[in-house]
């Protein structure tokens, strides 16, 4: 029950920052140069002036800025982000059409930053200072400084044009109309390097964190007295220190998943996958407002989400958290 | 001091001479300023090595490294000559760099501050915007006021400072709050100083330590954000930069993947010495912390 009420706390204070970012949205439509009616007269090749004064009232775009404010958060929340002039389509089509791909890569990226992360985290912890330690640390630097795009670009140079193992981009093989697990197999094959190219930078994150971490909580009383009475190195590291060790790296996992949403516009990109990320950066080249619109504010749902099953998830880790 | 009678204390060092010595402890940290200072001298040279223009053509296109003495890092597609772009883009890195951290930490100081200092609806206003800033994926956030503004170097700058800004907020929100009840305050309020005041020439200086440290991050992100915009061709088209560099390469990384590597190692090398600088700077500033 406390759970129960506590989820539901955490969910409420999310309603200011979703009105924010709507009215955020509205303000950054405003200030774009040109708004609906020039995009559909420009789509027309041009129309008298009496005519667009008729669009504009029928868009509602002659009302004050406030009703207009309002009817936008109204249609925001009922997911209706306006048409997409380019793709002909209502906006939320579009994303809807593309939030799958973009999902599957955020979730392979952060399965494989934070297991390898934490891995080579608790690794390096343990044999602290040793040679071990030094090279995982020093990987860990350089993954933290080399930029997605020019990881990509290298991994493509090797991986596709050198050695010809991996596609250099789309998500599955067009001419070949998989089906079942080639299908799947495919798709893998085709995600393995934007995974790798998005992923490294946060796997450096969590082994940095995960190795402060385990070094902390390894010197703390309970884990001596564990040590005192027998438990061998293994049983202590999976079962003493691991579960402790982790709580930060499952904070980080919530908070920096909004930045790995806007990593995925490069890679989207580089790798032609056809997400949300690839779609913000079409929207940008075509000027497609709404689309952009759109894309923030969905993004910004998702990012809430996972930071409220973080959230949750680090209340069942830690029970010395107070529900209430 | 060589003059100084032995019989007498040896005179205080000087605090910078300190802060070296502790700073000097950590190899890397020394190699992150080493490299730093190596960016900063082929910033320096940009102008003897290419005085005209790092965007015009130098020399036959596609020009592999090491070839030829006029050229020494090979030309891309346009004939121009790879070295005076990475070092011109060093230039526009450090600038943009040095900037947008300036622009990001004078908002998130500000916001921070007031929201520290004042706590109370003041506080829950202003945490609700930077919750709301750190929500939407800052990227995305900067493509859309990339498309708003335009990309000439100046909205970039501005841009980058706007969707980077959450972080020194919540840090120095953290610091006022725990100096706002300390006596030295209570004693500035006693006088009947304002809050102005209290805030800018009391409390910022001793708040201001960790947030200089955070500035090294600030600064490796926003040299990697420019570079990825750039890199999507929605820099300043007028300015020679890496990311530009890396993109324009990309149309012929089959044949000549030097063309996106050598920019490539500029940037890494260049975001590997802030933090290294970074994490230098927390051990001598924050001594306590340094082992477990």
């Amino acid at each position: 029950m406390a759970y129960l009420i506590y989820a539901l706390r955490r969910a409420l204070q999310a309603v200011p920052v979703i009105l924010m970012i709507m009215v955020g949205a509205f303000l950054l439509l405003k200030l774009a140069p040109g708004d609906t009616v020039d995009a559909l007269v420009g789509d027309m090749g041009g129309a008298d002036a009496q005519f667009i004064a008729r669009l504009r009232a029928e868009y509602g775009l002659d009302q004050p800025v406030w009703v207009q404010l309002w009817r936008y958060l109204a249609k925001m929340a009922q997911f209706d982000f306006g048409w997409s002039y380019v793709y002909e389509q209502p906006v939320a089509t579009v994303l809807l059409d593309r939030l799958g791909t973009t999902l599957m890569l955020m979730c392979a990226s952060l399965f494989f930053a934070f297991t390898i992360g934490i891995l080579l985290g608790a690794i390096a912890a343990r044999r602290a200072y040793s040679a071990t330690d030094n090279v995982i640390s020093t990987l860990g630097l350089i993954f933290y400084a080399t930029p997605s795009f020019f990881l990509s670009l290298m991994m493509i140079v090797i991986f596709s044009v050198k050695l010809g193992w991996l596609p250099v981009g789309g998500i599955r093989t067009i001419a070949a109309f998989h089906t079942g697990w080639d299908h799947v197999l495919d798709v893998a094959r085709h995600l393995v390097m934007p995974t790798a190219a998005l992923s490294l930078i946060y796997l450096a994150f969590y082994l940095r964190l995960m190795r402060a971490s385990v070094l902390e909580v390894a010197e703390l009383d309970y884990v001596r007295t564990a040590r005192a009475k027998g438990a061998g190195e293994t049983r202590l590291m999976v079962h003493h220190i691991m579960r402790n060790a982790l709580l930060p790296v499952v904070t980080l996992l919530g908070l920096q998943f909004s930045t790995l949403l806007g990593g995925s516009v490069v890679v989207e990109t580089i790798f032609s996958l056809p997400g949300l990320g690839q779609l913000a950066y079409q929207s940008v080249i075509q000027r497609d407002m709404n689309t952009l619109m759109g894309i923030i504010f969905l993004s910004s749902v998702v990012v809430i989400v996972v930071n409220f099953l973080t959230d949750l998830l680090y209340a069942r880790l830690d029970s010395r958290i107070e529900l209430a | 001091m060589s003059l100084a009678d032995p019989i007498d204390l040896p005179p205080e060092e000087p605090r910078w001479r300190v802060f070296w010595r502790r700073y000097r402890r950590n190899k890397a940290a020394v190699l992150g300023l080493v490299l730093l200072g190596c960016v900063v001298l082929l910033a320096a040279v940009a102008g003897l090595y290419e005085p005209v223009d790092p965007l015009r053509r130098a020399g036959p296109p596609l020009t592999w490294p090491f070839q030829t003495w006029d050229t020494p890092l090979g030309t891309d597609q346009l004939g121009r000559d790879i070295l005076a772009g990475i070092l011109h883009g060093a230039r526009i890195s450090l600038l943009i760099g040095v900037v947008a951290t300036v622009i990001s930490i004078a908002i998130g100081v500000v916001i921070g501050a007031l929201a520290g200092y004042f706590g109370g609806w003041v506080d829950d206003v202003l945490m609700r915007v930077t919750e709301a800033f750190q929500t939407v994926p800052s990227f995305v956030l900067l493509l859309a006021l990339v498309a708003i503004l335009g990309s000439s170097i100046e909205n970039i700058v501005l841009a980058i400072g706007i969707v980077s800004w959450t972080a020194p907020a919540r840090l120095s929100r953290a610091e006022f709050m725990s100096l706002r009840r300390r006596e030295f305050v209570e004693a500035v309020r006693n006088l009947g100083v304002g809050h102005t005041a209290i805030i800018f020439r009391e409390i910022l200086p001793n708040a201001l330590p960790p947030i200089v440290i955070y500035a090294s991050v600030i600064m490796a992100l926003a040299i990697l954000l420019e570079s990825a915009l750039a890199f999507l061709g929605l820099g300043d088209p007028n300015y020679a930069s890496w990311g530009n560099m890396i993109g324009q390469g990309r149309a012929v990384l089959r044949t000549a993947w030097f063309v996106s590597a050598i920019p490539g190692f500029a940037i890494v090398l260049t975001v590997l010495s802030f933090s290294l600088l970074g994490e230098g700077l927390n051990e001598v500033l924050n001594p306590r912390q340094k082992k477990t």
